[in-house]
């Protein structure tokens, strides 16, 4: 018996995992989880719907802009809301953005699982440069909380598109770096080809999502199968594995960091102007200006912020492709101004299931590597 | 099978020396302090009105938005035109930063732009009572944080309204 974990480096966070082992072969594990939990769902019972998108920042705080772009399209989605075309083109930039950052991470960490610790500290350069264009737009780095129901925070700042230009000049060649880096070492090799393999049935079957389900060589892809925001205006492939082995999810998301680089390039051509919020003054607050002219913009406004706005009773689910996968919110409203029923989907409490299969009969080093290919977020897992 | 083993090697290494000779991307922090963004949401503070009267009339919108309910306020009438021109104000107005999720809410539903969130981010403190920023505490973050924006634009935080268009 060994116990690994909830206080281990190379867990991401507060993962247990009790294991039994035949010398250094895994015989059988079983994870432990809950060490964060925090209670989201419950909580969110409790809070008008805007109040709880600040909650959504604390599932998956690596990518926090796409957990808060999948609670307010459910919320949209139940109020029958159609957002602007030039807010869904921001949306579609930041949460691009934001896989990248979170892919840095992962990829920074699980380098540094493997033993090649060079990488994270270049990774953790690129990825400051995203944090500033997140702390540019909403004035936080982590917990974002940026985008609204019916729009966005706020009109896009000055500085944002140089900012963001800068970065797509100069990401691509990093991404070369890292491969240079890694994709060819030859102890990079040993320590990723053929461990953990997971084949595509029964990566199905468990519920894998995103690049773990893609390194199995299934191509499905929530932003090309259910296109959410405008992702249907923009090209990009879907890259999938092979073998369904560690290699083969980090070449997967290696693609993803390039093809995520098109997609912003795209959408910032693309980007019309116009208005950023719904016209949909019962649900959207008015403007600062009107509340400092207008009284009966005043006291909407009082009306509207204390109270929250209602939500058609009735059931909805509502999916977003986060860095780690499926990222779903499944909605019971009663027709109040509070949730009835919150059940979040977390993509890495679901592939963490995946550990078991992946890990039988590997060796205990080899786990670690599993566990950074499963990219996992603790937050997310616990709740 | 070495050779190619090696170039993979000698490649990966003349990556790490080619870093090696490049500019320098850390900072030192506690001596070299990071400007954060106009935008940034950090420390609360009362933004000084115009004459040097208080802005906060006591309606209570921030505390009502605020998620986490951190925000304890009692109103009360005064009879000082100069300092309170709309009679109501805040006799007790408190916020528990603790329970603060630094989201915003409060500065973006403020009818009154008094209440606003600045750059300070270093927040360190040795009890737990010190984090509750009580009014006196506020209007003084705001007298040395805001002295530009004393009744203009909310230059210091740079952020117009952020619930309407
Ligand atoms: S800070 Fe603003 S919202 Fe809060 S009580 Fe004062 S005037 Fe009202
Ligand atoms: S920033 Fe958010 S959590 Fe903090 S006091 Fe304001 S409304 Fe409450």
């Amino acid at each position: 018996m060994l116990n690994m974990g909830p206080q281990h480096p190379s867990t991401h966070g507060v993962l247990r995992v009790v294991l039994e082992m035949d010398g250094e072969i895994i015989v059988d594990l079983r994870p432990d989880v809950g060490y964060l939990h925090r209670g989201i769902e419950k909580i969110a019972e409790h809070r008008t719907y805007n109040q709880v998108l600040p909650l959504t920042d604390r599932l998956d705080y690596v990518s926090a802009a796409i957990n808060n772009l999948g609670w307010v399209e459910t919320v949209e989605k139940a109020l029958g809301l159609e957002v602007p075309e030039r807010a869904k083109t921001v949306r579609v930039i930041l949460c691009e953005l934001q896989r990248i950052a979170s892919h840095l991470i992962w990829l920074g960490t699980h380098a540094l699982d493997i033993g090649a610790m060079t990488v994270l500290l270049y990774c953790f350069r690129e990825r400051e440069r995203i944090m500033d264009i997140f702390e540019n737009y909403c004035g936080a780095r982590l917990t974002t909380s940026c985008f609204r129901v019916g729009g966005l925070m706020r009109e896009l700042p000055e500085e944002f598109e140089g900012l963001v230009r800068d970065f797509l000049a100069y990401f691509p060649a990093r991404i070369e770096e890292y491969d240079g880096l890694l994709s060819a070492n030859p102890i990079w090799l040993k320590r990723t080809k053929g461990v953990g393999v997971i084949g595509a049935r029964q990566a199905i079957d468990i519920g894998l999502s995103g690049p773990a389900l893609r390194g199995s060589g299934v191509a499905r892809d929530i932003r090309v199968d259910e296109p959410y925001a405008n992702y249907e205006r923009f090209k990009f492939i879907v890259p999938v594995g092979k073998k369904g082995d560690v290699y083969d999810r980090y070449q997967v998301r290696m693609e993803e960091f390039r093809q995520s680089i098109s997609i912003v390039r795209q959408a910032l051509d693309y980007l019309p102007n116009g208005p950023i919020m719904a016209d949909a003054p019962q649900i959207v607050p008015p403007s600062k200006e009107a509340v400092a002219e207008d009284m009966s913009a005043l006291i909407h406004q009082f009306k509207l912020l204390s109270k929250g706005y209602k939500v058609p009773a009735g059931e909805i689910y509502h999916a977003v492709e986060a860095p780690k996968g499926e990222l779903g919110f499944y909605l019971v409203s009663d027709g109040s101004e509070m949730p009835y029923r919150l059940k979040i989907r977390g993509p890495s409490f679901v592939n963490l299931q995946a550990l078991y299969q992946m890990s039988k009969g590997c060796l205990l080093a080899d786990m670690v590597a599993i566990i950074g290919s499963l990219d996992i977020c603790l937050g997310e897992v616990d709740r | 099978m070495i050779v190619r083993h090696i170039t993979a090697l000698l490649k990966g290494l003349s990556i790490t020396l080619k870093e090696f000779f490049s500019r320098k991307s850390t900072q030192q922090y506690p001596e070299e302090k990071r400007q954060p963004y106009a935008a940034y949401r950090g420390i609360h503070y009362f933004r000084p009105g115009e004459n040097g009267e208080e802005r906060c009339v006591a309606c209570g919108l921030c505390a009502a938005v605020c998620p986490n309910h951190c925000i304890f306020i009692e109103a009360a009438e005064s009879e000082d035109e100069l300092k309170h021109p709309e009679r109501q104000y805040a006799e007790i107005y408190s916020i528990m930063l603790e329970r603060c999720l630094f989201c915003g809410y409060c500065e973006e539903a403020c009818p009154k732009q008094a209440i606003a969130l600045s750059r300070r981010y270093d927040m360190a403190v040795n009890t737990r009572n010190q984090m509750i920023y009580t009014k006196d505490k506020l209007l003084a973050e705001g007298l040395e944080l805001d002295e530009e924006s004393v009744g203009g634009e909310i230059k210091k935080t740079g952020r117009r309204s952020l619930w309407g268009a």
